[in-house]
């Protein structure tokens, strides 16, 4: 260090000088708009990405197991063969692995609001819940990352997706936006809950039946009468067919509707209540 | 002293009525009312649980007040809360800084949320760094940091638009005198520059060196407030501690001792020791030189600044104790009666 060799007095007044002249040297600049503070947080949850990669890596290994146990355990007994069956199987999954990283949303935003850093975030004067929409724009990018990863290891085995490039992205916007509509669900968990954990039990007891209760692994038809109904109406199922619909190349009109209706509805649901559970938050 | 130079007439950074935040039915604040001259820093003292924190997040905007009302640099705190944020900066009790991003990519994001693009908000990340000593440790990640360095980087943070009034909650608790003295120095040249300072602390000798004017504060209500001067006139400036080599000339020396220091000398539960609170730390020397005159060996003797203690003492007539520490004792004194069974 370069203060040790001088008097300590000296070393004083080079602070107070420094400090000063950092603080006399900028103007303050005009406030930045609602786009660019999203954008900026949104920078912030890329980051940390980037500085805590084994998180993504925690939430894929599932799907990553799911994979390839259903595709080689169970694919010839389903559907005759493993290639036959990822065909049918892959669509499935990625939606499963998307919904199921959804929660981290929740887990994250309770995690954040109990940290001095959110109080401080709170005191500038920026549109407030940019924090929120930031960290959500972050998420899009998580989704995304974990779906390529499934999706590959789909294609690795075999997945071939008749719907081509076209058919995989429109799938991937209209799962995105699903998405993006459940999340709001687990940030309010994780505004009204008071420890990560809980918000993550509370999550995944609300997930398991929406999520195993659907079209993923086999065909309604297969299974008993009673439950049918259930699992045909589960929205999770009317995303899955129209995502499964888009990838393989042969989605009806009415199939990505009803799926872009569900997503609308949950968002129209319960956007405005987290919001409103967020503008309160002390 | 430094009151009358920095002028009285100055006007009013923050200006509180009553405030009053209950918590269930915990009353953090309790009616405090609070006057703050631009370009000073005041200094809120208080022991564990006093209502510190709970005051500075209303001000800050963080909490809306149950009652009551306060005006930050001429803007309300409720009805103008945005107005109020765009002229302060809060450093928090606890790290006010994200531990898994870097240093640099802290104040990077900071800097764009006020406004910069990304350029001028990296210029002014590494202009900040330098000054805080920071550069060497720019790029790793804040989890990394001594408490020291991260207290630095809180406060950089809270000046990437240096503010006109900056909140510091408890900034030196936790750390080692040298990285002490380097908050002061900040605090210090801060307030060269006109920076008005809101802080807090549980340390009277912090509130004693930076702060114009203190506010001691106890259960949600502020029981003294002055200059640090003043303040030490209604506690006494320090105490006196002679220990003596003799037991038996103690009441001897407590003769001596009360009619040299104009004072109570108070006898110790130590059969040789004696106590003074002192107004005049100047008659000391006086009255250990006459005890010596009269022939009284002295062992050992201290003379103290009060002590947050010794202040709460004489304000309240209470020691500074929170609840819990109330607990505390008990079970200590619980398992001293279970030792001595
Ligand atoms: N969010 C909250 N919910 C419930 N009680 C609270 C909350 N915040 C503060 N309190 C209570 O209010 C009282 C005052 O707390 P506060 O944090 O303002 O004290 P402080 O002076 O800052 O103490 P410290 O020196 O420990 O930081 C305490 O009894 C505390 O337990
Ligand atoms: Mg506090």
């Amino acid at each position: 260090m370069t203060t040790a060799t001088v008097p300590a007095t000296t070393a004083r007044q080079q602070t107070i000088n420094a400090v000063q002249a950092v603080c006399a040297s900028c103007e303050r600049p005009a406030p930045a708009s609602v786009l660019s503070t999203v954008g900026t947080f949104g920078w912030r949850a890329l980051l940390k990405i980037k500085h805590v990669p084994q998180q993504l890596f925690d939430v894929t290994m599932f799907p990553i197991l799911f994979t390839l146990l259903f595709t080689y355990l169970f694919g010839g007994a389903l559907s005759g063969s493993p290639s036959d069956y990822i065909q049918f199987f892959a669509p499935g999954i990625v939606v499963q692995t998307v919904v199921f990283i959804t929660m981290y949303t929740g887990v994250a935003i309770n995690t954040d609001v109990h940290k001095g850093i959110f109080d401080r975030f709170r005191s500038m004067p920026i549109w407030r819940p940019s924090v929120l929409m930031g960290a959500m724009l972050g998420d899009l990018a998580r989704y995304t990352i974990a779906s390529a990863i499934v999706l590959g290891l789909a294609v690795a085995l075999g997945f071939r997706p008749d719907g081509g490039v076209l058919g995989v992205l429109a799938a991937m916007v209209l799962l995105l936006a699903f998405a993006w509509g459940l999340s709001f669900i687990w940030v309010i968990f994780g505004l009204k809950l008071r420890t990560p954990e809980s918000v993550m039990q509370m999550s995944i007891t609300v997930l398991f039946p929406l999520v195993f209760a659907t079209n993923i692994f086999v065909r309604p038809k297969t299974m008993p009468g009673w439950l049918q109904p259930i699992v045909e109406y589960n929205p999770v199922s009317l995303v899955v067919t129209a995502v499964r619909g888009l990838m393989q190349g042969n989605a009806t009109g009415g199939d990505i509707g009803i799926a872009l209706l569900v997503s609308a509805a949950v968002l129209a649901v319960f956007a405005p209540i987290t919001m409103r559970l967020y503008a309160k938050q002390q | 002293m430094s009151d009358q130079r920095l002028g009285s007439q100055s006007p009013l950074a923050i200006e509180a009525s009553g405030l009053v935040k209950t918590f269930g039915s915990t009353r953090a604040v309790d009616g405090v009312d609070l006057a703050v001259r631009a370009g000073t820093v005041y200094g809120f003292l208080g022991p564990n649980g006093a209502g510190k924190t709970t005051t500075i997040r209303m001000l800050a905007t963080l909490l809306v007040p149950d009652e009551g009302s306060a005006q930050v640099l001429g803007h309300d705190i409720v009805s103008e809360a945005d107005a109020v944020r765009s002229k302060v900066s809060l450093t928090g009790q606890f790290a006010s800084v994200d531990d898994e991003l870097t240093g640099r990519e802290n104040l990077v994001l900071l800097g764009r949320l006020l406004g910069y693009d990304k350029t001028q908000a990296k210029a002014r990340a590494d202009d900040l760094l330098d000054a805080f000593e920071l550069a060497d440790a720019a790029g790793r990640q804040v989890e990394t940091y001594s408490g020291g360095m991260r207290r630095r980087l809180d406060i950089a943070a809270s000046l990437v638009v240096p503010p006109e009034l900056l909140f510091l909650d408890e900034p030196t608790t936790g750390l080692d005198p040298r990285s002490r003295n380097q908050v002061w120095e900040i605090v210090r040249a801060l307030v060269g520059q006109g920076t008005s300072v809101l802080l807090t602390t549980q340390y009277l000798d912090e509130a004693d060196q930076l702060a114009n004017r203190i506010a001691v504060v106890d259960h949600g209500k502020v029981i003294a407030e002055g200059t640090s001067a003043e303040l030490k006139a209604s506690v006494g400036s320090g105490s006196v501690h002679v220990r003596l080599g003799d037991a038996d000339r103690r009441p001897e020396a407590q003769s001596v001792l009360t009619a040299n220091l104009g004072v109570p000398v108070n006898l110790e539960a130590d059969p040789v020791s004696l106590t003074a609170r002192v107004d005049d730390p100047e008659r000391v020397a006086g009255a250990l030189g006459e005890l010596a005159r009269a022939g009284v060996a002295v062992s050992e003797f201290s003379l103290g600044q009060p002590s947050l203690d010794e202040v709460f003492l004489a304000l309240t007539g209470h020691p500074a104790e929170v609840p819990e520490d109330d607990d505390d004792t008990r079970e200590r004194a619980d398992e001293d009666e279970e030792d001595a069974a």
